[in-house]
């Protein structure tokens, strides 16, 4: 089987025997079975077991190996490989501390998820059955539910970058959105409410990183934007 | 070692379906309860299930939870025991529709009602015609309800321990379970759970097999931890392999798509399922269809320079039904097989799914030992074995036995916790020396095994000696091979020392899991000489004694493996539902 060789840099740090973080240059030699980026990390794993990165579904549904591939945030398991200009350079998601290697500390991230009280309200008594919806109000929630909270587009948004604790970001403002979409969701006003503050909804800037690196193709930017535009005419 | 302890009413081991069902449940009784999951919730293996959540609601064309409890026994090759069968069946529009309630984004019927596709093995009236019975989210149907229950989770206020790894089951001197013994990944530290009431919800272990669908999380630490605490292993000779996994990928693409028209085609264009299974064709159960293709391989008939898969071609449906009801598989096809669907067919492979086999438990989620109730212990979903999936699992009910059997065992789980006195009793000090013990041995272990080298060769193992096709010469083989390999096992070797988020650690002990699912699908696998559902033997051929070379006078029985020495033991099948007249053996025809 051909063989050819790629060149790494990656971003190494064990707090347990690190003074400080450094990029490490790893080659391997890879084979033509190995066509995702995740493929060659779980290679470079068994020669180095102590590279730290998180994994699972490895098909682009789980969310838990996104990193920075060569400056742009992604998924390891979706990344191809021959996409790749060479050393690849390889570091943990931007914005959030950094726990070891290419692991980072996601608290900070889900707690804004949280924030925005991401579950169905319906206060309704619930009948026996389904609660109706027409295909097309099921389809507003398109584009919205398939977020997988891998965390790319909120680490790649400088107003998250700049303002973690305040700024809802570009994932949990797409399900706070998802929320209110929902026909069956009946605290619309309140999810609104919940956002009207200078930093919460409002620190985007329509940079669209967010759209830019999203691995499922969703774009918060424009969720956003329809927040926004629900806020203006409430208030009018 | 320094352990902690930390006490809870209720302790659920995994964050995925079954386990935040469970954890709805208990969490809005009031009752304390923590869940401990490796991985954050929502990255839980339920989130890659695709086509769909079987419950005859009818929403479509008429449907009755009969009709679903005969196709299970039938897909089980009457394996499954009737009475958790009915239950399940029974209980699956209930617990569907609850799904519904906490936000399932469902797709929905021109009435607005939850949308239903036909599905492998879903036939109306007892066997007669296909049926609309999976209650699907696009295909993506795993992803919504996996989210659904952990929003519902954060509604009610559930206590998760995120990234934590469950290492040993706790058991009391008689027997009982007392909790957990689990370690924080990312300081290395061990604590003790311990719960008056102890659920493990954790999955299977598909990653025993060289290719599988399965992510790489699925290493069967509740079987395996289950195993060496002592508890039997049922029926763990039976594994499915999914007709259609990517071609050398092994990614999983739904039973919906043929659902939705899709059809297997070989080297020459044929539609060969027609000969295999006339009647339901490409939507016959998972095991005759894997079969046939397999068949179809050997004899030369399948596609690509190697002959070694088989199409699937979904490229006469419109583009905007594969765009609106398949639009994952799309995405999946164009990333993990270079091709579009709407152009080109999908080469596929059966590829090692799903594990029928687990933990012996009741339709009340509790876990059954040969002499009876394991008090405080209860298991639900793959890593239990209640047994709804018999000796093959029809399509979807993966996902309704998570609802089902989750929900089940949280209420088991209250019950019994309200008769409990206050106080806990002790955990004999020797039961968390042994865990202690094991990751002392991993740390201290020196010229040991590499955890890589070692998992692969049993992955090839297991995938060459257990596979869609069996035999005994290879069976008699395996088991040699395996039991070897579990030396290698008990000496691996970690060079990364860390305290700080170890995964070379992890991965140890987690193989630690692996090994114990390995031997106990091996040996029980080589004990059964009979074919049934996914178990189809060389030397059990079909004969007009033994259609299909079953054997229901000697093997309509269930498998306990015992770690201990590799007992193996035998319990009947329940042939006797709750409430209706039984599904009588017969020959199993599609």
């Amino acid at each position: 089987m051909a063989t050819r060789t790629l060149n790494f840099k990656i971003y190494r740090y064990d707090p347990d025997k690190d003074a400080s973080p450094y990029m490490q240059d790893i080659s391997i030699e890879i084979d033509s079975t190995d066509r995702k980026l995740l493929d060659v990390l779980v290679k470079l794993k068994a020669k180095d077991d102590s590279l730290a990165f998180r994994r699972s579904c490895r098909e682009g549904v789980c969310g838990s190996d996104a990193m920075n591939i060569n400056g742009k945030n992604g998924l390891a398991c979706l990344t191809e490989i021959d996409s790749l200009a060479q050393p690849i350079v390889l570091r943990p998601l931007p914005g959030l501390p950094v726990i070891r290697d290419l692991i980072v500390d996601m608290t900070q991230f889900f707690k804004q998820y949280h924030s925005i009280k991401p579950y169905v309200v319906n206060n309704s008594p619930a009948p026996e059955k389904e609660r109706l919806q027409t295909p097309e109000e099921r389809e507003e929630l398109n584009g919205l539910y398939e977020c997988i909270l891998c965390a790319c587009c909120s680490t790649s948004c400088p107003s998250f970058w700049w303002n973690p604790d305040k700024f809802v970001g570009p994932a949990g403002l797409l399900a706070a959105y998802r929320f209110i979409a929902d026909t069956r969701d009946e605290v619309t006003n309140e999810r609104l409410d919940n956002l009207e503050d200078p930093y919460r909804l409002f620190r985007c800037h329509t940079i669209m990183n967010c759209v830019d690196v999203c691995p499922k193709h969703l774009n918060p930017t424009k969720a956003i934007g329809k927040i926004k535009e629900l806020m203006l005419s409430r208030a009018v | 070692m320094k352990v902690a302890k930390r006490t809870f009413d209720a302790v659920i081991v995994g964050a995925g379906g079954a386990g935040m069902r469970a954890a709805v449940t208990l969490a809005e009784s009031g009752l304390k309860t923590a869940v401990i999951s490796k991985v954050f919730p929502t990255r839980s293996h339920t989130v890659a299930a695709q086509g769909g959540v079987s419950a005859s609601l009818g929403n479509s064309e008429p449907d009755h939870w009969t009709w679903h409890m005969y196709d299970t026994v039938k897909g089980s090759d009457w394996l499954g025991d009737q009475d958790a069968i009915e239950f399940m069946c029974k209980q699956a529009p209930q617990v569907v529709v609850e799904l519904e309630h906490y936000g399932m984004p469902f797709d929905r019927t021109d009435e607005g009602k939850i949308y239903q596709r036909p599905f492998g093995g879903h036939m109306s009236n007892f066997g007669e015609k296909p049926v609309r019975r999976a209650c699907a989210a696009a295909d993506r149907t795993g992803h919504a309800m996996l989210h659904a229950l952990y929003q519902r989770n954060v509604r009610a206020n559930t206590q998760f321990f995120v990234e934590w790894l469950a290492l040993d089951l706790l058991r009391g001197v008689d027997g009982s379970v007392l909790g957990v013994i689990a370690m924080e990944l990312e300081t290395g530290e061990v604590t003790v759970f311990q719960a008056k009431a102890t659920l493990f919800a954790t999955g299977g272990a598909g990653r025993i097999y060289y290719s599988s669908t399965n992510a790489f999380i699925n290493t069967g630490d509740g079987v395996g931890m289950a195993a060496r605490a002592g508890i039997p292993l049922e029926d763990m000779e039976f594994w499915q392999f999914h007709p259609t996994g990517v071609a050398g990928a092994g990614v999983l693409i739904t039973e919906g798509v043929r659902g939705e028209g899709g059809i297997l085609r070989n080297a020459s264009g044929e539609r060969f399922m027609e000969r295999y299974a006339p009647n339901a064709k490409d939507l016959a159960s998972r095991d005759v269809v894997s079969r046939a293709m397999v068949t179809e391989m050997n004899e030369g008939r399948g596609c690509g320079p190697a002959k070694d898969h088989v199409m699937l071609d979904i490229t006469h449906l419109d583009p905007k039904t594969i765009m609106t009801r398949l639009p994952g598989i799309r995405e999946i096809a164009i990333q993990f097989a270079g091709v579009d669907p709407i152009k080109e067919p999908i080469p596929v492979v059966p590829t090692c799914h799903y594990q029928m086999g687990g933990i012996p438990t009741n339709y009340h989620g509790q876990v059954m030992a040969e002499d009876g109730v394991v008090p405080g212990f209860y298991a639900a979903g793959e890593c239990a074995c209640a047994s709804v999936h018999g000796a093959n699992r029809l399509g979807t009910n993966s996902l309704l036995d998570l609802l089902v059997f989750g929900k089940s065992s949280g209420e088991s789980m209250i019950e019994q916790i309200r008769k409990e006195p206050a106080a806990l009793p002790e955990i004999p000090q020797g039961e968390i020396d042994k865990t202690l013990a094991r990751l002392n041995r991993l740390d201290q272990q020196k010229q040991g095994a590499s955890v890589h080298e070692t998992r692969l060769a049993m992955q090839r193992s297991m995938q060459k000696h257990a596979g869609v096709f069996r035999f005994k010469n290879l069976l008699q083989e395996g088991v040699e091979q395996i039991l070897a390999i579990e030396k290698q096992v008990q000496q691996t070797e970690i060079k990364d020392k860390s305290q700080v988020w170890n995964t070379a650690r992890m991965e140890a002990l987690e193989l630690d899991n692996l090994i114990e699912v390995a031997k106990a699908t091996i040996v029980s696998a080589n004990a059964r000489t009979e074919s049934r559902g996914a178990h189809v033997r060389d030397d059990a051929p079909d004969t007009p004694e033994h259609p299909d070379g079953r054997d229901d006078v000697n093997w309509l029985k269930h498998t306990l493996w015992y770690r201990d020495g590799n007992r193996l033991s035998y319990k009947p099948v329940v042939m006797k539902p709750l409430t209706v007249e039984p599904v009588a053996l017969k020959k199993r025809a599609y």
